[in-house]
């Protein structure tokens, strides 16, 4: 029988935080794309199906039912890396889970039963073409849409609470002694965080989708199909992204008032102070940013929207508080809000042309644009968890617990990673090239549609063949 | 109320028994099979049963972390910081599952389709053996309360391992007996015997492991060993007539009782081990009740499962209505 503590650990507690943030973070942001597919992808596919009904358009009845079931198999993979997210929690960060999980974790406990209930209407909205009446079967959708946006609002909540912890009381052993779930839920950044993720969301859906119709029609297949899986996705996105830009904005505010180290970091404010500039790229010092585009005042102006308004420098913080990697934090914030900028503007030249010819705009650069406005929206979205979780280090709950307090004495940590690398790159480019597959049966007509599709979820199930 | 906790815990471990296990059972079949030729058919089998549920099967083991990090912090990190070999493989064996058994049904052409398949077979072993070594490794007292237990020798001991292969067993013989239904209800005569000779089969290895886990239980786990034959021992006598009433109905032609059969025996056993460890989360270091959340915490974890059985147990069943509806017309 072991004792504790009688067994000399061989692994130092920095190589494992180091490792242990690699491995979370890397399997967190393959998780983040396909979660996106699950959040946002029910509504578009239930747009898609509500005017092929409202208009009796086959087009648009082929692109909802193809989604459905490209969705089927991301979904999977979504469950599959979700899970192995749940056990991170316990072999990377014991000790975070162990003062902490009293207070969040029941977050992830209503998470699993929205997208639990996802699952099940997926299936069910699947098996239903062709099997149950219009109209009926649309509504068998909603579930879909809502279990979606539900269970995105409740883990995001969990990471809000990390960066604004609040409803639990400690004792001197700093063991929870007391929990209140709705503070914990509703904490001062649930506000902007879940809308902020749930947007993106949207975006990276409609962007992507978009863009795959965008590569198809660039190789000169121009039918109808194309063009409305072009427009709806691209309509969606281009809707959501103003709205994101707002949003972010306050996030930024926000973050300001209540977590300055992390603000800091991204604008790469050295000294405290107000006539704050502005920095657009570059790199970040201890004597401040060199190559970068200064605009004098404006980082005051948009933090409290007078020139004269004090911002929190790094020199306020204790050494041992500020986060790492200022530069990288600074250089992830510029891409989310520059790209950010970029899908507005071609959202404009969209709406432009629109008006105008109640068309797409005829250029092939408009075509090239929306092809990489996918790629795009992920990078944002990484960019803008980088700011968030590496920016709240070297705390894991903001001003409660240090990261390296929380991480595990197992060995093996760099093995695991490099094998998790392997392993995660198998099944992405597995992943790729089964949608892929699926999509050039369909393009190849025939039975490639609802029915014959097989779906790990669907309690039609694959056909078998005997 | 944190026994009451606790009891949702073990609910859900039920449920990941019977259903999880089933399934997993299910992949064990599909990876002896035999060949492409000499399998197809129990493999068809097995394919069309398992299909509608297997998303579903695995999401108890998410509800048992969430309720276990939440209720029990202490124990979940206890758990995590020792036996966390086991466990990374018995979560490596769930990722190459989850995705083998989504990709198959996705690929076409024999070889790929194999591949994957074989990827989904083989994890659907590893899965089931590394949770019995950590189930045993806990009930034998080898994860100290506040973690960094050893890695290897905490679980690389007699008990657990008997315990692994006998939740191996376990799992095969619960397949076998859902699909001795299923295909009687196909009306494929064949297959139905086919499964039944090997439901016989894993039921005897499955009972000859719980014996001699149980032997090994007295040398290197007193205080679950004592109460099991005490305490907990009408469970473990329900158990043993379930199992033996099973091969008797098997052997007899029966049909009507095998499914409850095979899953009172899983559930006997279950339970027999809640009360055996009763009142340790972790024998004998650390009490339910030491170990657990504010009572608020726990509040929110009983409003969770009880929405959970009013929302998510009725739309659960309609998909396997639908399913089993489903698998009627394609056998038609
Ligand atoms: C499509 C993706 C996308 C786009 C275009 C933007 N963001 Fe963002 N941003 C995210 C996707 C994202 C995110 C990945 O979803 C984050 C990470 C955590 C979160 O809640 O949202 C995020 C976090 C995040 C944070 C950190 C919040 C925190 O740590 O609590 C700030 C300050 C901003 N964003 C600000 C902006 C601004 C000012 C933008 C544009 C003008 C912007 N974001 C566009
Ligand atoms: C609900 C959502 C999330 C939770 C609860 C969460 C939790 C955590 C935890 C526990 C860690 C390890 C401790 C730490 O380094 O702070 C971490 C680190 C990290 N996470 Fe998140 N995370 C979430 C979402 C994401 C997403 C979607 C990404 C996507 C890219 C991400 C990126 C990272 C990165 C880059 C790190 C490493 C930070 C560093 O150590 O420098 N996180 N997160
Ligand atoms: C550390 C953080 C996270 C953990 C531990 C986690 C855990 C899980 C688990 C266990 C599942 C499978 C649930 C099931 O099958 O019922 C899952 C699926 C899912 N998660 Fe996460 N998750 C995390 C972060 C996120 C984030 C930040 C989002 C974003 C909104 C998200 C969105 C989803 C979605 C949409 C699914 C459904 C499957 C899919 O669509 O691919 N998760 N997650």
């Amino acid at each position: 029988m072991a004792l504790p503590g009688a067994i000399p650990l061989a692994a130092s507690a920095t190589t494992n935080l180091f490792a242990a943030r690699e491995q979370m973070s890397f399997t967190l942001a393959f998780h983040i794309v396909l979660a996106c597919l699950g959040v946002a992808l029910p509504a578009t596919i239930l747009v898609a199906n509500w005017i092929g009904l409202k208009r009796n358009d086959h087009d648009a009845i082929e692109l909802a039912q193809r989604w459905s079931k490209a969705m089927a198999v991301t979904f999977a993979v979504g469950a599959v890396t979700g899970t192995v997210l749940s056990f991170e929690f316990g072999l990377l960060w014991p000790h975070f889970m162990e003062r902490f999980g009293a207070a969040f974790g029941i977050a992830f406990g209503i998470e699993g039963l929205f997208f639990f209930l996802e699952a099940i209407f997926l299936a069910i909205y699947i098996y239903g073409w062709k099997r149950l009446p219009g109209w009926v079967h649309w509504w068998t959708g909603v579930p879909m849409f809502v279990t979606g946006i539900g269970g995105a609002f409740s883990v995001v909540s969990a990471n809000s609470w990390m960066n604004q912890p609040q409803g639990f009381a400690l004792d001197a052993a700093g063991k929870v002694t007391e929990v209140e779930p709705f503070k914990v839920i509703f904490n001062p950044a649930t506000p902007y965080e879940v809308p902020h993720m749930i947007l993106a969301a949207y975006m990276v859906v409609g962007f992507l989708v978009a863009s795959i119709y965008a590569v198809g029609m660039l190789k000169g297949r121009r039918d109808r199909l194309h063009r409305l899986g072009l427009l709806i996705p691209l309509t969606i996105a281009c809707i959501a992204t103003p709205v994101q830009l707002l949003v972010g904005d306050t996030a930024a505010r926000e973050v300001a008032h209540h977590q300055p180290s992390k603000f800091a970091a991204m604008e790469c404010i050295q000294n405290t102070g107000a006539h704050q500039t502005e920095y657009i790229g570059g790199i970040c010092t201890a004597h401040g940013v060199v190559a970068a585009i200064p605009i004098p005042d404006l980082d005051s102006l948009l933090v409290g929207f007078s020139p004269d308004s004090k911002v929190t420098g790094l020199n306020s913080i204790p050494n041992d508080e500020r986060p790492p990697d200022n530069t990288f934090i600074h250089l992830a914030f510029d891409a989310m809000v520059g790209i950010g900028t970029g899908l507005l503007l071609l959202g404009l030249w969209f709406l432009y042309a629109w008006s105008k010819k109640r068309d797409i705009p005829r250029t092939p650069w408009f075509l090239r644009a929306v092809s990489i406005s996918g790629i795009g929206a992920i990078l944002a979205l990484w960019s803008g968890w980088i700011v968030t979780e590496v920016g709240r280090q070297p705390w894991i709950v903001y001003h409660y617990m240090k990261t390296s307090e929380a991480v595990t004495d197992a060995n093996g940590i760099w093995g695991a990673f490099i094998f998790t690398l392997l392993l995660y790159a198998t099944i992405g480019t597995i992943a790729i090239l089964v949608l892929r597959r699926m999509s050039r049966r369909w393009r190849e007509g025939g039975e490639g549609t609802a029915e014959d599709m097989p779906s790990p979820y669907a309690p039609l199930g694959p056909k078998v063949e005997t | 109320m944190s026994t009451a906790a606790a009891a949702i815990l073990w609910t859900g471990a039920t449920f990941y028994a019977i259903f999880g296990g089933a399934d997993f059972g299910g992949g064990f079949w599909d990876l002896i099979a035999g060949d492409a030729h000499k399998g197809e058919r129990p493999r068809a089998a097995i394919q069309r049963s398992l299909t509608p549920v297997w998303e579903a099967n695995h999401v108890w083991l998410v509800f048992i972390l969430v309720v276990l990090w939440t209720a029990f912090p202490q124990a979940f990190s206890a758990i995590f910081s020792t036996l966390y070999v086991p466990l990374a493989l018995a979560v490596l064996g769930i990722v190459l599952r989850g995705s083998g058994f989504a990709f198959r049904s996705s690929v076409e052409g024999l070889q790929e389709r194999r591949a994957a398949g074989a990827v989904f077979a083989l994890s659907s072993l590893v899965t089931p053996f590394f949770m019995g070594t950590v189930v045993g490794a806990i009930a034998v007292g080898n994860v100290p309360p506040n973690g960094n237990g050893d890695a290897f020798s905490s679980w690389l001991a007699p008990a657990p391992l008997f315990i692994g292969v006998m939740f191996v067993a376990t799992s095969a013989y619960l397949a076998a007996v859902f699909l001795v239904g299923d295909t009687r209800r196909a009306e494929d005569r064949e297959m139905e015997l086919y499964f039944e000779k090997r439901a016989v089969a894993a039921g005897v290895v499955a009972g000859v492991f719980a014996v001699v886990g149980l032997i090994a239980l007295h040398s290197e786990g007193h205080y679950v060993y004592d109460r099991l034959v005490h305490e907990g021992l009408p469970l473990v006598i329900i158990s043993a007539i379930c199992g033996i009433g099973m091969l008797v109905v098997l052997a007899t032609g029966g049909r009507l009782l095998l499914r409850p059969l095979a899953a009172g025996a899983v559930v006997a056993v279950i339970w027999g081990w809640f009360v055996a460890q009763f009142p340790y989360l972790l024998p004998t270091s650390l009490k339910i009740s030491q170990g657990a959340a504010p009572d608020a915490t726990l509040g929110a974890i009983f409003i969770v499962f009880g929405i959970a059985c009013v929302v998510v147990l009725p739309s659960l069943l309609v998909l396997f209505i639908l399913a089993q509806s489903d698998m009627l017309e394609h056998e038609h």
